[in-house]
């Protein structure tokens, strides 16, 4: 198991009302992610729990676009993951911020 | 005086020794060795049918059982290495060397025997360039092939898998050389004629069904959210803006799932009799929930599929079919009506390169091509214009006047950063040319080309190479939906950025593609079962795939 946390500034709030939404599964390729409206508007944390070790570069990497292209200010990100592919981990991550709209 | 009738003399004394073995045109499968051994001589072009389905399996057995003593050296033109026989032959001698298209399932064999020295390499074609080799300068002395059934003149009726027999015969016959049929069974009357007696020489009669190779059967229950989200931005980004009707789809999972979301999401979008109207495909079952729904008007295919057969057989409005009602393919056909009466093809591929060059060869599998070349290439001597070909040419080249401006067909590659095992899509250099280095070829085994590649699509959004402008513009673009793979890391942010602005790369948030839908639930089947309802029970997949 690895723990890595990331922080970045958000360049806006992320859009929606919800405090809280869930998404994903803990499962072999496959990732769950918590996000929580905690923090202040221009801050955004992940903190990532994973059974891969040795992929740190690779998770800065997909947190910073996802920072970049998502602007998640505001939120805090737990994930919970089982070794998910890149491609996976950007999928939950925008769809994290997604089911925080109103409507969803 | 020249004697100009020596290839037909030659014909009539291998028929001749065949006879020998024969009552009327009927060999005993027993004898069918004995038959070949009679027939063929010593560095004899021989295609043994091997396509990409249908096998002639019995006489593929045979041909390793003659003596190479006597026959030996053989020249095998065959456009599907598929069987361990097609290969065992080059074991013993009796074969030495090979001119072929699609190697899929004895790839790595293939890989090991090109290495070893046991298999002399004409080259690797695409399917139309073999078949147009028939013709000219690799006709077949001996053609081996295979059909359903026969009746005591030697008409033959092939069933739903035609595939390659008539160009086969075609070139074969026609031009003084020995057809050998294996069939099913000998009848007295076949349900159609798909190839007339006259050009039949000897049937073999098996007893037993050929062995057809399930090729183009997706389950929908393992198409992936990723795949979904990839299907959505190619809807969104290449269909709907071309409004491609006339178009190809590949046998990947990625293609599968654009079939599936064609009564769910692309309706939503209001795209139902705007796109994918008129098909070159296989008989896909990933296909039916579309074509119940409506969206379809018709499908010509380069041969059948395990289970569809009852299907087809009760949509003759949607496919090409007989008098007998059952489908008549023709791959030679269905290869040209892909390259020139499409105006897209899309397909998944294991390798991209920067310059978009795309190979399904690597140093350990040389599979060969499959449809994706021909279909895949933009076709100079097309003269005929419609919408997408025409948006295609003019966003290659603005400038040109438009009524001397050729258009481009859409050629698409398809696919996710990281495929099976997590093996990136996209690399610095392509194994195909490490194997060309290797194996001393001219010409490494490339499956699109580069200058033909319009289009790439990943998770990470489609870049648009049409609006390239420069190599390095390109090599950007392609960076630009590479994900988190080297190449993709590699990219220079700012040009990215500037080539985003100018909708050279689309993200899913550019294209209004939402997240939250890539979700199984928008798959318009879940499961092989679901496409057995669809099909209102007409659908019988073979047993792999039934896993209820």
């Amino acid at each position: 198991m690895e723990n890595l946390t990331y922080r970045h500034k958000a360049k806006t709030r992320a859009p929606g009302d919800k405090p809280l939404a869930l998404v994903g599964v803990v499962a072999s390729g496959n990732l769950e992610v918590l996000v929580e409206r905690v923090l202040p508007d221009t801050d955004c944390e992940v903190a990532i729990a994973t059974t891969a070790k040795g992929f740190g570069d690779v998770w800065a990497a997909v947190v910073s676009d996802f920072v970049e292209r998502r602007s998640p200010g505001g939120l805090r990100l737990s994930i919970n993951d089982g070794g998910a592919r890149p491609d996976t981990v950007a999928l939950r991550l925008s769809q994290a911020v997604r089911s925080l709209e109103e409507g969803r | 005086m020249r004697d100009w009738s020596r290839d037909g003399t030659a014909r009539d004394e291998r028929v001749a020794a065949g006879r020998v073995l024969a009552r009327g045109k009927a060999v005993h499968r027993d004898d069918a060795a004995k038959l070949l051994e009679a027939l063929l001589k010593p560095g004899d072009r021989v295609c043994l049918e091997g396509d990409n389905q249908k096998q002639a399996d019995l006489l593929a057995e045979a041909l390793t059982r003659v003596d190479p003593a006597v026959v030996h050296d053989l020249h095998m033109v065959q456009s599907g290495v598929v069987l361990p026989e097609h290969l065992d032959v080059f074991e013993s001698g009796i074969a030495k060397r090979l001119d072929y298209s699609y190697s899929g399932p004895q790839a790595a064999r293939v890989a090991r025997m090109l290495f070893g020295g046991k298999i002399e390499l004409g080259a690797v074609h695409t399917y139309l360039e073999l078949f147009a080799r028939y013709f000219i300068d690799l006709t077949p002395h001996v053609a081996l092939i295979a059909a359903v059934s026969a009746d005591r003149d030697g008409n033959l009726y092939t069933g739903p898998n035609t595939e390659d027999t008539p160009t086969v015969v075609e070139a074969t016959t026609f031009k003084n050389g020995v057809v050998v049929a294996q069939v099913n069974e000998i009848v007295d009357r076949v349900p159609r004629v798909d190839i007339p007696g006259d050009r039949v020489h000897f049937v073999v009669e098996a007893g037993r069904p050929f062995y057809v190779e399930p090729l183009f059967t997706r389950d929908p229950g393992a198409v992936t959210e990723t795949q979904i989200l990839t299907a959505m931005l190619a809807i969104k980004g290449i269909y709907a803006p071309y409004a491609v009707k006339r178009l190809n789809h590949g046998i990947g999972f990625n293609t599968a799932a654009i079939e599936l979301l064609l009564p769910t999401y692309a309706d939503r979008l209001g795209l139902k009799g705007e796109i994918c109207t008129h098909w070159a495909l296989n008989p896909h079952p990933t296909l039916i929930p579309a074509i119940e729904s409506g969206w379809v008007e018709q499908i010509h295919s380069f041969g059948s599929e395990v289970g569809m057969d009852d299907y087809i057989r009760a949509r003759p409005d949607v496919y090409f079919t007989g008098a007998d009602g059952s489908l008549r393919s023709n791959r030679a056909f269905c290869q040209t009506a892909g390259l020139y009466a499409c105006d897209m093809f899309i397909g998944s591929t294991l390798q991209i390169d920067l310059a978009g060059h795309s190979s399904t060869v690597t140093t350990s599998r040389v599979a060969g091509f499959g449809g994706a070349p021909n279909m895949g290439s933009d076709p100079r001597g097309r003269r005929h214009p419609s919408a997408p070909w025409l948006k295609a040419g003019r966003e290659a080249d603005p400038d040109a006047p438009a009524p001397l401006r050729r258009g481009r067909k859409l050629v698409v590659q398809i696919g996710e950063t990281f495929g099976d095992g997590n093996v990136p899509l996209f690399v610095e250099k392509l194994d195909a040319l490490n194997l060309a280095e290797k194996l001393d070829l001219e010409l490494a085994p490339v499956m699109v080309y580069a200058d033909d590649t319009t289009h790439i699509v990943t998770e990470e959004g489609v870049a648009n190479l049409l609006l390239c402008r420069s190599p390095a513009e390109r090599e950007q673009a392609i960076r630009g939906v590479a994900g988190y793979t080297e190449i993709g890391r590699g990219r220079d942010r700012a040009m990215v950025e500037r080539l985003r602005a100018r909708k050279v790369i689309q993200r899913p948030e550019d294209l209004g593609v939402d997240p939250l839908d890539a979700d199984r639930s928008l798959l318009a089947a879940r499961s092989v079962k679901d496409l057995v309802h669809w099909s209102g029970g007409l659908y019988a997949p073979p047993a792999k795939f039934r896993n209820w």
